[in-house]
Order: structure tokens, then C-alpha cells, then sequence
């Protein structure tokens, strides 16, 4: 394992602060527990808006914290939930007197720490609200598994949901428009090589050089299936495809098109991949009205890349335009 | 009978079986889950006796308990703490304020935090996770006291009972976790959750008698 880490017990505590010393204008970070607040909060009168997950997909979660979208973030270990102690100090930091809304991705580990987390915010007396993010369609949905993994969306959600809180909308309103979001967002992406988690210090699965996994989960959780290496476009089909059909998009759709790097695909393949899912989607008279692409919810330093794309209406493009001022995203200020 | 000072030393020798099977349990995860089941499970555990070391004055079961849930929710992370965390905190639960306990005690004690564990994450026998340790487990146990054996080697046959169900894992289809994505692809591996589970009620059992 080759990795600048000084200490494997030390790396998440160690880019927070190196994080903090970059952002200090944006942000501020509280080491125990972790999290990772608006350096303003708590905005008076706002919903308070507040993510978190496992660390290693950065920028997420704690780069998407600033004015018009996060409140605060709380990183856990690596590809390991946060604690209920995280997102119950969050909350309470964060509510302006509006409530909290808690943007949660499906998994089983985030799910109950973040129940956990609600419960004891409740208990504090701040009225907290949670949303599940499930937009990977590289898993089957059905009453026994898990349920679809929450990837790609949750960063299309929390930009727009945290605009929605920032123009001041009330709690419901705010967690109805994630829970829309969340239902007209699909994602898919695909494994080149594996990632090394720190603590365990060899790669997480083992891909051969000439195979890719399709419908790679962002933990390095295997897809559906695994294929000889093709070319750019067909295995961007391979991720556009499942998405454009679950999706159920038709002629005349507007869509937001986000291309995404799991961390160690360069931003020139990106494009690669983006142009080929635009072809897709003139096909089919389906109209890409906002883009975004770039390293934004990583997997440390895997290879691959990621499609996501949200139907839009006028309330969401209007929202996705707002102003927003965080380390990883900013426009409009 | 069954005294606060073996459940202390219960937990502290599993952090030290945990520590032992770390790299083991990291290892199952790695090839179902996301890699770090052992990792988890040893940093909370450690924290886990500190809060103990941290403890003042004499304990009774609830206090002691609960502090061990506590640490191992704040400390584990994943879905390992808060079902971890639940277990121990609802045993507390159960025996409240008391120092020593009865056999049938203990065995409501882990049944009750077995229920715990349910509640929390949901999952039904067979769904590939600890509760299919769990479950024979604390069948077994109460199977034994009820024919009159004694602690010790009761819970040596909830031990293997829990053996048995960690290994029937292997053949199961994960339906809840980050294992149930894999649908089919979870066959032929051994759940992480029921090994570490094992683990524990080996550890109760080796205290109890001694070992």
C-alpha cells in the first residue's frame, strides 16, 4: 500500500484538519466528535441540513458544506458509517429553530446509526425529518435485500435541497422535495481496478487487468456483473442504458447529466464517457439541460467512473442554479 | 450464578479475542461487505475497556452494560455498533440494578439483548447476519438449563450451537447488509457478523468455566 498517510489511526483526523486550514472561510470542524459544520451555523430560522457517511469519497460529504447546500457533515472511518454521537452533535449545532433534515444514504450501517441519531436529536427537542437517498440502479430493489444503494444522487440532492432550506422553505417542505429528487435520480457506475482501505491495507476485491466490474457499489461492493474489458462507448452504454430505461425517460425530458470519477479516473476520460451518454440521450429526443462532471462521490483511488442523471423540472433547475459557496462546488456568488 | 465481575471480564477478554481475530473477521468482510468488520469491532471494543478502566465505584449489571453499549455504538461504526451497541444495552436493560444473577437470569439477560438486536436492524432468520449465530445459540442455552446442566457447560453448548450457525451461514444468499447486493454471489462465504458473534458467546463460555 502506497498512500500519503502518516498513520492509518491518524488519516481521517489529519485531512479534516489540513481541510478546515483550506476552508477555514467556508468551514469549521469539530474533532470530537467529527463533524464538519457551516463556520455560520446555525443559520436562524433555516432547516438545518446535514448528511454524513463513511470517509474516502471525498469531496463528499464534508466538501458539499457551505452557504446553499450543507450544514454540516459527519465523516465516519473510511467506508465505515458515522455514529449516532456525530449526527446527534450536528444537530444540535445546526438547528436555527427550524428543524433538521437528515439526508441519509441506503445502507443498512448509515441507516440505523442515523435512526439512532434522530431518536437522541428528538429526545434534545429539535424536530428532525430523514430522507434515504437509493438511486443505484445496479441493484435489484426487492422486499429481500437491502434495497438500491444510495451513490451518484446524493450530491445532486444535497445541492438542491440545501437551496430549497437556504430560500428558507419549511422542514416539510424541504424533506418532501429530497424524497422528489430522490425519486427522478439513477446512477450506475463501473470499476477499472480496486481501492486499498487504509486500515486494511490491500485491495478491497481483486479485478484483473483486462476485466471490469459493472454496477460497482462506491465501498467497492461488487455489481451485477463482471466483464472482458470493451471500449469507452460500450461500456458507457453499459451504465447509461439500465439508467435512461429505470429512469423511464421519454422524448422531450429535460435531465441534468452528471459524469463522475471514483477517484482515480482523470477528468479527459470523463468527457469521454459524457459526450457518449449525450449521444444516448439525443437519441432519444431527452434534452441535457445542466451537466456536471468530476471527481465528486469518490471510492479513495479506484478507477472507473460513474453516471447519474435527475430529471428536472423548472423548481429543480431553479434550485440547482442557486447560489452555492462550498469547498467542492461553488457558483452564483 | 453469575456475577457483574464475569460479565467485566467477559467483555475484556473479548477485546482481546477480538483483537486476535481481527485481521480474520477483516477478511470475511472483504469478501461480502466493505472490508473492515475486524478493524471496527477491535477499535470499539478497546474503547470498550477504557470506559470500563474509566468506571468508578462498584457496578451493577445495568451501569455496566450500558457503558459497554455506548462504547461500542460511539466507537464501531457500520451496522456492527449500533447492533452491537443494542445487545449490551439491552441486557443492562434487563438486569438493572443487580450484582449477581441466576442461570435462567443470564439466559433472559441475552435473550433479551438478542431482541434487541432484531429491533434494531430488522433482519429475519436466514437472512445471512449474527442473528443466525445468535439464534441456535441461545436455543441451546436455554435447552441446557432447562435439562439442569450447569452455567459452564451450558453455555459451552450455546457456544458450539453458535459454531454450527456461523457455519450455515456459508450457504446463505445475503438478504440484508451490504452482502445482500451480491445476491447470488453471497453463497460459499461465511457471514463476518455470526463469526464475531461466535466469538463473544466462545468468550462468555470460556469465562464462565474458567479457561
Amino acid at each position: 500500500m502506497k498512500k500519503l498517510i502518516n498513520a492509518v489511526d491518524d488519516f481521517v483526523r489529519e485531512s479534516l484538519e489540513g481541510m478546515q486550514a483550506a476552508h477555514g472561510d467556508l468551514i469549521d470542524v469539530n474533532y470530537d466528535p467529527f463533524v464538519v459544520y457551516r463556520v455560520d451555523a446555525p443559520v436562524q430560522g433555516k432547516v438545518g441540513v446535514i448528511s454524513g457517511g463513511g470517509s474516502g469519497h471525498e469531496p463528499m460529504h464534508g466538501g458539499f458544506v457551505g452557504k446553499g447546500m450543507l450544514d454540516a457533515a459527519c465523516p465516519g472511518e473510511v467506508f465505515t458509517s458515522p455514529t449516532p454521537d456525530q449526527m446527534e452533535w450536528a444537530t444540535k449545532k445546526v438547528d436555527g429553530g427550524a428543524g433538521v433534515l437528515h439526508i441519509v444514504k441506503n445502507y443498512s450501517g448509515d441507516i440505523m446509526n442515523f435512526e439512532m441519531a434522530a431518536d437522541l436529536g428528538r429526545d434534545a427537542g429539535v424536530e428532525v425529518q430523514s430522507v434515504v437517498v437509493d438511486d443505484d440502479v445496479a441493484v435489484k430493489d426487492s422486499l429481500y435485500t437491502q434495497g438500491r444503494r444510495g451513490v451518484g444522487g446524493t450530491v445532486l440532492l444535497e445541492k438542491i435541497v440545501g437551496a430549497k432550506a437556504e430560500e428558507g422553505a419549511d422542514l416539510q417542505s424541504v424533506a418532501d422535495l429530497a424524497r422528489d429528487v430522490n425519486a427522478n435520480v439513477r446512477s450506475m457506475g463501473l470499476a477499472l481496478t480496486s481501492c486499498t482501505v487504509p486500515a486494511a491495507g490491500s485491495p478491497t476485491f481483486d479485478l484483473p487487468d483486462d476485466e471490469v466490474e459493472i454496477g460497482i457499489g462506491i465501498h467497492g461492493e461488487p455489481g451485477r456483473e463482471r466483464i472482458k474489458m470493451e471500449s469507452a462507448d460500450q461500456l458507457t452504454d453499459r451504465l447509461a442504458r439500465p439508467v435512461i430505461e429505470d429512469l423511464g425517460l421519454t422524448s422531450g425530458d429535460r435531465v441534468l447529466l452528471f459524469v463522475n470519477s471514483m477517484g482515480g479516473t482523470p477528468l479527459a476520460e470523463l468527457y469521454v464517457v459524457y459526450r457518449r451518454v449525450l449521444q444516448l440521450l439525443d437519441e432519444g429526443g431527452v434534452q441535457v439541460t445542466r451537466h456536471l462532471v468530476g471527481p465528486l462521490i469518490t471510492s479513495l483511488e479506484m478507477q472507473g467512473a460513474s453516471v447519474t442523471i435527475l430529471r428536472l423540472d423548472d423548481e429543480k433547475t431553479r434550485l440547482w442554479d442557486a447560489p452555492v459557496l462550498t469547498p467542492a462546488l461553488r457558483w452564483g456568488v | 450464578m453469575f456475577s457483574v465481575a464475569q460479565a467485566e471480564a467477559w467483555v475484556r477478554s473479548t477485546a482481546v479475542v477480538i483483537e486476535e481475530h481481527a485481521a480474520a473477521l477483516t477478511k470475511l468482510d472483504s469478501a461480502i461487505g466493505d472490508g473492515d468488520h475486524g478493524t471496527n469491532m477491535n477499535r470499539g471494543f478497546k474503547a470498550a475497556t477504557q470506559r470500563l478502566d474509566g468506571l468508578e465505584g462498584d457496578q451493577d449489571f445495568g451501569g455496566m452494560f450500558k457503558a459497554v453499549g455506548m462504547a461500542l455504538i460511539g466507537k464501531v461504526g457500520g451496522a456492527s455498533g449500533p447492533l452491537y451497541g443494542s445487545l449490551f444495552l439491552g441486557m443492562g436493560k434487563e438486569l438493572g440494578e443487580v450484582t449477581e444473577v441466576d442461570d435462567r437470569q443470564l439466559a433472559a439477560a441475552l435473550r433479551a439483548g438478542y431482541d434487541s438486536v432484531v429491533a434494531r436492524g430488522k433482519a429475519q432468520l436466514e437472512d445471512k447476519t449474527m442473528l443466525d449465530a445468535w439464534h441456535p445459540a441461545l436455543e441451546a442455552l436455554d435447552a441446557s438449563l432447562a435439562e439442569g446442566k450447569e452455567l459452564g457447560p451450558a453455555l459451552d453448548d450455546a457456544a458450539a450451537a453458535a459454531a454450527a450457525g456461523m457455519k450455515a451461514t456459508i450457504p446463505m444468499i445475503a438478504r440484508k447488509g451490504r452482502a445482500s447486493y451480491l445476491g447470488e454471489r453471497s453463497r460459499d462465504h461465511q457471514d463476518p457478523g455470526a463469526t464475531s458473534t461466535h466469538l463473544i458467546l466462545e468468550t462468555l463460555a470460556d469465562v464462565v468455566n474458567g479457561r
